[in-house]
């Protein structure tokens, strides 16, 4: 395999996008970063399919608008991962930041650990097209606000109790939001549905659920034998009743 | 229901004598007016909305439309408008939409602003015999140009020129989106801007492969559903705007309402057929002049720095301040969007009462970042109820680098601004997804139209500045002392920063 090792200390995130496009461009299936330090925007825009290992922590935006790569970052990522992502894999060994996953509309992003607020906020889907969001411990509230679309999969190792962040799909008009365990009405945010996940439900997410321990070596059994709660959207057209025409 | 029927908006009268019965107000009337019976047509006024669709196809003129046949009781408070609100609230309980740009009758200051002319001692040019420089570049000036010689003596330029937009006229065709208005409508409108040498925007509906052949003339919208925004779409684009807001709707979103999203909206949306496409109000990653950097950047990383990138907002009491934060977020260009400008639907609370006038909005954004230093930074786009050429050449003496126009266009095309584009029954074809409707408009014929409209008032510009003793758009630019205020009050005048007639 072709590997392209680039040490990223000190080095602007335009410069190491350059030397990134550069590396894919000339035929590069895997491109090492060490050293990453809180550069923003890595592999923005880059479609194909190389990995990008990157070790340190990646700043905002990591793999927006990009289509193909698989990034693995070995440490905690800042605010939106995947943002506007279109294709590929984000596989996080650590938690990020705020609006993961923002108004993501395909491929696959793993969080090993926590994220922030907002996460999977205005995902959407549209024909094969359907992202995933699959977050192992524990996510802030407003999860899967205003989502149109795709699954986000909160698996919330070693919890038992009930989730409690506020404003759950609020807005919520597509996709689906799974919570292993309990989530209270009261946590719903506006035009949000709960419901006992089925064995439907279970046979959607059951594959993603394994390639998760599979990625971190986790036994999927507990998850597995879990009760979860799913969201959904109320109705498909939260603003149909709001309006009347002059 | 105690409130009844209301008295109706027009009245709608066939001559009999005149009609010869040929059946095009039938065929072409798509909100129901006309139908024929027993070799006569009959009328239901209740349903007009004045397009004028039907007056526009008989053959015979023998159509009228009336306005308020029976009117209220006269009253300067309680209007008609104002009773038939209430009414309709008061029988639905529901925010009230409605059609293209704001309705009230705020005084429009271009009509209170005039123009120069020179006479005797700085003669006129005649643009016939002299060249007009109306050629404008849009995006960031140096400061500065350093320049060093070569080894062989020539001059070189050292300084890093970033790219620009080069427009052959200050006019271009303001954002609409594919969905709010026809496939043939957008096919059209890019023609035209292809065609004149500017540039249109796509609005927030992605971009048609029809569309395509043209992409080098238009400039891609990112707003908040980041519908349609892919790596494709970012890269197909001459340059690329992320819409905050828009001056119809200032600080909320849109909904295109499920209806309008048939399989090739959709296709282009990239979301499901039928499915509600809403816009949250913010941008769910911009919280902060910081933040919106960030999107600015993102988009110029994907795009490795070969792409303006504007940033939209419409025009509120802060203007001048935010676009003073824009100019500093990396953007090349700020567009705003006055309280007059168009849209097909919002809520006429925000449509009539939010945001400010376009004339304002950019003499304060013009005199704020020249006296920050930053004028050079970002180039200013005016938009929002422009209506004709003085419109455009005094929005760029108050400091526009150039103009979108966006209504002008549509009725350029045919559109009689009848408000009702929400109705998804556009009889002209324009804000219509209905295909017999869309069928109407010939890309062919409207192209010309647009672009006509564009020639037409490029040669008035000319024209003005000749007038003016100007040769070149940049020296009209900000240049207000060919303005003069007529019954404008003391603090506008010092708003617009422009002296009153006779001074």
């Amino acid at each position: 395999m072709a590997i392209t090792k680039i040490q990223a200390e000190g080095i602007h995130y335009t410069r190491l996008n350059q030397m990134i496009r550069k590396a894919a461009g000339s035929g590069a299936e895997e491109i090492i970063l060490e050293g990453v330090m809180g550069q923003r925007f890595i592999a923005d825009g880059l479609t194909g399919s190389v990995q990008i290992t990157i070790h340190g922590v990646p700043g905002g935006d990591l793999g927006m608008f990009m289509r193909g790569p698989t990034c693995v970052v070995y440490g905690n990522a800042e605010h939106a991962p995947g943002n506007t992502m279109d294709d590929g894999r984000i596989i996080i060994h650590g938690s990020s930041g705020d609006a993961t996953a923002h108004s993501m509309r395909g491929g696959e992003i793993y969080v090993r650990d926590d994220i922030g607020y907002r996460g999977g906020i205005h995902m959407k889907q549209y024909q094969d097209k359907r992202p995933v969001l699959i977050i192992g411990q524990e996510a802030r509230a407003f999860l899967g606000e205003y989502m149109a679309g795709g699954i986000i999969l909160l698996l919330r190792r070693g919890r038992n109790d009930s989730f409690s962040q506020r404003g759950i799909g609020s807005g919520i008009h597509g996709g689906l939001i799974m919570i292993r365990g309990r989530v209270d009405e009261w946590y719903l945010g506006v035009g949000a549905r709960k419901h006992e996940a089925s064995k439907d439900d279970m046979d959607l997410v059951i594959p993603y659920i394994r390639e998760f321990c599979n990625l971190f070596s986790e036994d999927p059994s507990s998850y597995l034998s879990s009760v979860f709660t799913c969201i959904r959207p109320a109705s498909a057209r939260p603003f149909v009743n709001k309006y009347t025409w002059e | 229901m105690s409130i009844g029927t209301r008295p109706l908006r027009f009245l709608v009268d066939l001559d009999h004598e005149q009609c010869m019965l040929c059946g095009r107000c039938v065929d072409n009337c798509s909100y129901g007016v006309f139908r024929m019976e027993n070799n006569r047509i009959l009328i239901s006024s209740r349903n007009c909305v004045a397009c004028h669709r039907c007056i526009s196809q008989c053959p015979r003129d023998a159509i009228r439309i009336e306005e308020r046949p029976v009117d209220y009781r006269n009253h300067p408070v309680w209007t008609a408008k104002a009773r038939e609100d209430i009414y309709k609230q008061a029988e639905t309980g529901k925010i009230l939409l409605g059609g293209m740009g704001n309705t009230l009758d705020y005084p429009i200051i271009f009509d209170r602003i005039v123009l120069d002319a020179c006479q005797v001692t700085n003669p006129s040019i005649d643009p016939l015999r002299e060249p007009m420089e109306l050629r404008t570049y849009i995006g960031k000036k140096p400061k500065k140009l350093d320049l060093f010689r070569d080894p062989s003596g020539d001059v070189q330029l050292k300084t890093e020129i970033v790219p620009n937009l080069q427009i052959e006229t200050p006019i271009m065709i303001g954002h609409m989106s594919y969905g709010a208005i026809s496939l043939n409508a957008h096919i059209s409108l890019a023609r035209a801007a292809a065609a004149s040498g500017t540039f249109m925007g796509t609005g927030e509906g992605g971009l048609h492969e029809a569309i395509f052949p043209y992409q080098d003339n238009m400039i891609v919208q990112v707003a908040s559903g980041r519908f349609g925004v892919n790596i494709d779409y970012l890269s197909r684009g001459a340059a690329i705007e992320i819409k905050i807001g828009q001056g119809a709707k200032p600080g909320i979103g849109g909904h295109l309402p499920g209806e309008k999203v048939c399989g090739d909206v959709s296709c282009t949306r990239m979301i499901p057929e039928g499915s509600d496409a809403i816009s949250p109000a913010p941008h769910h990653d911009i919280y902060s002049i910081e933040d919106l950097k960030q999107l600015v950047r993102s988009l110029k990383e994907a795009t490795e720095w070969k792409k303006p990138v504007f940033v939209k907002i419409a025009a509120v009491h802060n203007v001048a301040a935010i676009a003073a934060g824009i100019a500093r977020s990396s953007a090349d260009a700020v567009v705003i969007d006055g309280f007059r400008g168009g849209t097909g639907a919002a809520p006429t609370v925000f449509r009539d009462n939010v945001g400010i006038p376009i004339e304002t909005a950019i003499a304060a954004v013009d005199a704020k970042l020249r006296a920050q230093g930053i004028r050079n930074e970002v180039s200013i786009i005016g938009s929002g109820g422009i209506r004709n050429s003085a419109d455009v050449t005094k929005l760029i003496a108050l400091g526009a680098d150039a103009v979108y126009i966006g209504t002008a266009a549509l009725i350029a095309m045919g559109c009689r601004v009848c408000g009702t584009c929400y109705r998804n029954l556009c009889p002209w074809g324009i804000a219509t997804q209905r295909p017999d409707l869309v069928g109407r408009l010939d890309p062919d014929e409207a192209s010309v139209q647009v672009s006509n409209l564009i020639h037409a008032w490029t040669l008035e510009i000319s024209e003005l500045m000749g007038a003016a003793g100007i040769n070149s758009i940049e020296s009209l630019r900000g240049n207000r002392d060919r303005l003069r205020g007529y019954m404008l009050d003391e603090t506008m005048l010092s708003v617009l920063d422009i002296k009153p007639v006779g001074a």
